[in-house]
């Protein structure tokens, strides 16, 4: 794209003495306290939000462990009853063959979480300490993780699924087991960790880096 | 590709030649200034929204500002579409199986109420918001907001209040994610019964497309500039 290249300075809102809302854009002198255009509370930079964010990592971080721990599904196919992990049912997913599922359900209950922890850490790494990623990837990076995230709780849904609709008398029934509970307020965790970055600070971070960075 | 030409219109305003009231300066300046809502920088927009394509930030090339012509249409589409649909799938069953001539169905309620043993129960709670609560009160909201807007009337009362809390549902508005949930469990059941997509499989199947079709359309800081327009009376 045309941006990529030339670093010119550009004047922030901040820089400019003004206060840039964080939802539509509208520029306000100092002093003001909601939005004229669009009635939010004005920030310059969101207050608290670096510490809110780890807030959030940590709970989600925590919440994950039991995640894996616990069974997610309960199954009981002719009187027998089996559990299963969230990763123990992606091996499931494998012994039957279905591959292409299996990878989507690895995809979204193992790597976005786990990919999204180590993201959402690096961002709020690289606003205390340097980092070599550019302004662009960071903003990437973030974007994808916002974007990204939600999509995590499709394993929560599959198990509701299952349970409520897989119970046909003795032959085979589902249960929710406790994990499902864990996982979803993991998930829910970690995405109002990601809401809570303020990405204006990215970017201060990034000015901070120094030329080569934007 | 008009992308490229919009970009030359939106000039970031730059940091150079200290002194003086900078604020005032910029403020002062003629025509209308916003800032990037990721970066911070500040952009002339004096045209306001391109007929075509979008404005990008020259900072960190987020978008500024997008054309709005069908912005609407689609975003109130998506609302109508998915009010009708959920409820639907609330009231009907969606989902039916049948393996070893038993039978079972489920519809959106069948599913949250999944959980409802032990430590679980907070979840149907969570899962009932999730995929019928909070799609549905979103799309109200944004039809509260936006319905005037596209009919070229003044805006309602409250309609920027409604407009700002539909923005912040749409993380929690999961009625897109449920429906691949759907998908990943039918192949899971596939093996043992035999599964049976009733109608409004496919009119959820639908809301995922409008959906999609809906945030690659919306910009809200597009939406905004119009409500504030429309608000002035
Ligand atoms: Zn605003
Ligand atoms: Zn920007």
């Amino acid at each position: 794209m045309a941006h990529a290249g030339n670093p010119q300075p550009v004047l922030t809102a901040r820089a400019a003495g003004l206060i840039g809302c964080a939802t539509c854009g509208c520029v306000s002198r100092p002093g003001t306290a909601h939005c004229p255009r669009c009635g939010s509370v004005l920030h310059s930079r969101r207050p608290g939000s670096l510490s809110k964010v780890w807030a959030w990592w940590l709970a989600g971080l925590i919440a994950y462990v039991p995640a894996n721990l616990f069974p997610m599904l309960e199954s009981t196919f002719l009187g027998r009853r089996t559990d299963s992990t969230i990763v123990g049912g992606v091996v499931d997913l494998v012994h039957h063959g279905a591959y292409f599922i299996a990878g989507v359900v690895f995809f979204a209950s193992v790597l976005i979480p786990v990919g999204k922890f180590i993201a959402v850490g690096y961002l709020a790494y690289s606003l205390r300490y340097r980092v070599q990623l550019s302004g662009h990837m960071r903003t990437l990076l973030y974007e994808v993780v916002e974007f990204i995230g939600r999509w995590s709780m499709v394993d929560v849904f599959v198990v509701a699924i299952l349970a409520a609709l897989v119970n046909l008398g003795f032959v085979v029934g589902f249960r929710p087991g406790p994990a499902a509970v864990f996982f979803a307020l993991s998930v829910a965790c970690t995405m109002v960790s990601a809401l809570s970055l303020d990405p204006r600070l990215i970017w201060d971070a990034v000015e901070r880096d120094g030329p080569d960075h934007g | 590709m008009t992308g490229t030409a919009a970009i030359a219109d939106a000039g970031g305003i730059a940091a150079g030649t200290a002194g003086g009231d900078r604020a005032a300066r910029v403020l002062d300046a003629g025509g209308e200034v916003i800032a990037c809502t990721v970066c911070d920088a500040l952009h002339s927009v004096g045209a306001g929204p391109p007929m075509h394509g979008r404005l990008r930030c020259t900072r960190c090339g987020s978008v500024l500002l997008r054309a709005p012509r069908g912005a609407l249409d689609s975003i109130l589409g998506g609302a109508l579409a998915t009010v009708i649909l959920v409820i639907s799938a609330v009231f009907f069953p969606f989902l039916e199986i049948s393996a070893k001539g038993l039978r079972s169905a489920a519809s959106l309620v069948d599913v949250a109420f999944a959980f409802s043993e032990g430590i679980t129960a907070p979840l149907a709670l969570a899962v009932i918001l999730m995929i019928v609560v909070l799609p549905v009160v979103r799309a109200a909201a944004l039809g509260w907001a936006l319905v005037p807007l596209r009919l070229g009337r003044p805006a309602l009362p409250g309609a920027k209040r409604a407009f700002r809390f539909a923005s912040r549902l749409k993380p929690w508005s999961m009625a897109e994610v449920f429906i691949i949930g759907v998908v990943v469990a039918l192949v899971k059941i596939g093996g043992m019964a035999t599964v049976s997509l009733g109608p409004a499989f496919w009119e959820l199947t639908l809301i995922v497309l409008i959906v999609a079709l809906e945030s690659t359309s919306l910009c809200e800081k597009t939406i905004w500039r119009m409500l504030e327009t429309r608000s002035r009376s």
